[in-house]
């Protein structure tokens, strides 16, 4: 045994093997899928990243010019009007890629995590778009907070979740709720890439000890 | 398009049972995820583009307490009353803002109650008191001001109240109108308040009261929403808590459909009459969401797509060329 054997395994060592343990080999990005992936009910997942991306991209501009610039330019107002559709696209999409899911009971063969991180990540979404009305100082905002206010006051949420405040809306909408999603979307779809898509309801694999035999 | 028996070894599942097979244990075929996203990525911008050019997005503006008093002057004079008898809504509110009540409840569960007074307003003195208290220059508010803090709580309380009834019994609410009565000081307190909310002064007094930068607007929202003239706004456009306002905005936009099932439970009974709607409204959103989420363990629910046949339709084509086990 050489010495290096014998050396302790090191933190980075730990940490690598993690990551590079997280998707089989080829799989993270691979340029083949299984055979049954024809449907057009797999675009959805794809759109709803190209949306949350369109979504990220328009908020970043829209952050440029600060939480009341879009009042008064109107450079600042398309980019809330992209920021807005981006995002009513974003969730048509993810809609219609979780019901299509729930349809394919998606969450069969150890993918029970896939499918929580996806509706955790939905549900994250709607609490993400809930603060940008909050933050829009503007009508919109100043009776959305009004109503909202009750609901969660009425579960103890409002003592600490002021919707009154739009400063701390702002920061909830731009920082942590983001992160939020950010974190469960890249958990998500890691997930996918790990466990592959699920096969059809009651689907014979080639591989599998059935022999995927015509029945 | 090609299709090859499987590279990866197989891992079959284990799970009691969950027959399905491993992903990887069938034939594949090209599949470009790249090219996938890209267009994707494009079709989206483009689509959001052409939305955002056609249809723009809502901005209406914010109503002022300046726009609120040239709009309804009766309004902003009996809220002000309201707030120093203590009957509008804030100052009967309970937690966060204060004691007055122990709010909303959920069967046994007091949450409302329980997560404290964190966000402290005292109406009557936050709202009212304490703005006109930065008027300077007024020789008559101020001893309206020395007078009504100089007087012991019960007769504060008997003018306030006194004044905001005579009010509401006044023709069209208007202040010139009231009977005569023993109203001590507070008839020129909110006269002088609305003449501060017409000036625009009021947001400042009430925003900046514990910090330069005033972006905490949560005294500025309570005292517009004590009043009616927020929601006579919002009830014009549907915004109403009755009329699926939760899930709508300013204009024709979609506003946020994803909501539609929370907005629904306003809308049907028990909820829509109950004391507790709000609370109990979100326990059932929860436990749906909670259901939603712990679909793979439920019995029953996790078998409801294989008898429904929509995936049937979503892989036909294997279906077609394979079977089912």
């Amino acid at each position: 045994m050489s010495s290096t054997d014998m050396q302790p395994r090191s933190w980075t060592a730990w940490l690598r093997g993690r990551i590079s343990g997280l998707v089989p080999p080829g799989q993270a990005l691979p340029d083949r899928q299984p055979a049954y992936v024809t449907s057009w009910i797999y675009v959805f997942g794809v759109i709803t990243l190209a949306a949350l991306l369109i979504v990220l991209a328009t908020g970043g501009v829209l952050a440029l010019g600060g939480p009341t610039w879009w009042h008064v330019s109107s450079v600042g107002h398309f980019a809330n009007s992209l920021h807005l559709w981006s995002a009513e696209i974003f969730f048509a999409a993810m809609v219609v890629h979780l019901w299509g899911k729930f349809f394919m009971a998606a969450w069969r063969g150890k993918r029970a995590l896939t499918w929580i991180t996806g509706v955790t990540a939905f549900v994250g979404s709607i609490g993400t778009a809930f603060t940008g009305y909050l933050s829009q100082t503007n009508f919109d905002s100043q009776w959305i907070g009004a109503q909202a206010k009750d609901g969660l006051n009425a579960v103890g949420v409002g003592a600490y979740l002021n919707v009154l405040n739009p400063g701390q809306m702002l920061m909830w909408h731009i920082v942590l709720m983001p992160a939020v999603v950010g974190i469960l979307v890249v958990w998500h779809v890691v997930l996918v890439r790990r466990h592959g898509v699920v096969p059809p309801i009651d689907a014979v694999g080639l591989g599998s000890p059935d022999g995927g035999v015509k029945q | 398009m090609s299709a090859t028996a499987p590279a990866v070894p197989p891992a079959p599942t284990h799970r009691r049972h969950d027959r399905t097979p491993d992903a990887h244990a069938f034939p594949t075929r090209p599949y470009d995820l790249v090219k996938e996203f890209v267009l994707a990525l494009v079709g989206v911008l483009v689509l959001t583009i052409g939305l955002a050019w056609v249809f723009s997005s809502p901005d209406e503006r914010p109503i002022t307490m300046s726009d609120w008093a040239t709009a309804t002057p009766n309004d902003v004079v009996a809220t002000a009353a309201g707030e120093l008898a203590g009957t509008t809504t804030s100052a009967q509110y309970g937690p966060p803002y204060n004691s007055a009540s122990d709010g909303q409840m959920l069967g046994p569960l007091a949450l409302q109650k329980w997560a404290g007074v964190r966000i402290p307003v005292d109406s009557a003195e936050d709202l009212v008191l304490t703005p006109l208290g930065r008027i300077s220059g007024d020789a008559i508010l101020k001893a309206a001001l020395a007078a009504y803090r100089a007087a012991p709580p019960v007769q504060r309380l008997a003018w306030s109240t006194a004044y905001a009834q005579a009010l509401s019994n006044a023709p069209d609410g208007d202040p010139a109108r009231v009977a005569p009565g023993d109203y001590g000081p507070v008839p020129v307190l909110t006269d002088r308040f609305l003449g501060l909310a017409r000036s625009g002064g009021l947001e400042g007094t009430l925003a900046s009261a514990e910090s330069f930068y005033g972006i905490d607007a949560t005294r500025s929202l309570l005292l517009l929403a004590d009043g009616t003239h927020l929601e006579d706004q919002a009830r014009a456009q549907h915004l109403g808590g009755d009329q699926w306002g939760m899930m709508n905005e300013t204009g024709n936009y979609p506003g946020q459909p994803w909501m539609w099932l929370y907005t629904f439970w306003y809308q049907v009974p028990p909820f829509n009459t109950s004391d507790n709607a709000d609370a109990q409204v979100w326990a059932l959103m929860v436990a749906l969401t909670l259901v939603l989420m712990l679909v793979p363990f439920i019995p029953g629910l996790r078998s409801l797509p294989r008898l429904v046949p929509i995936h049937r339709l979503i892989w036909r084509d294997w279906y077609r060329q394979h079977g089912r086990r």
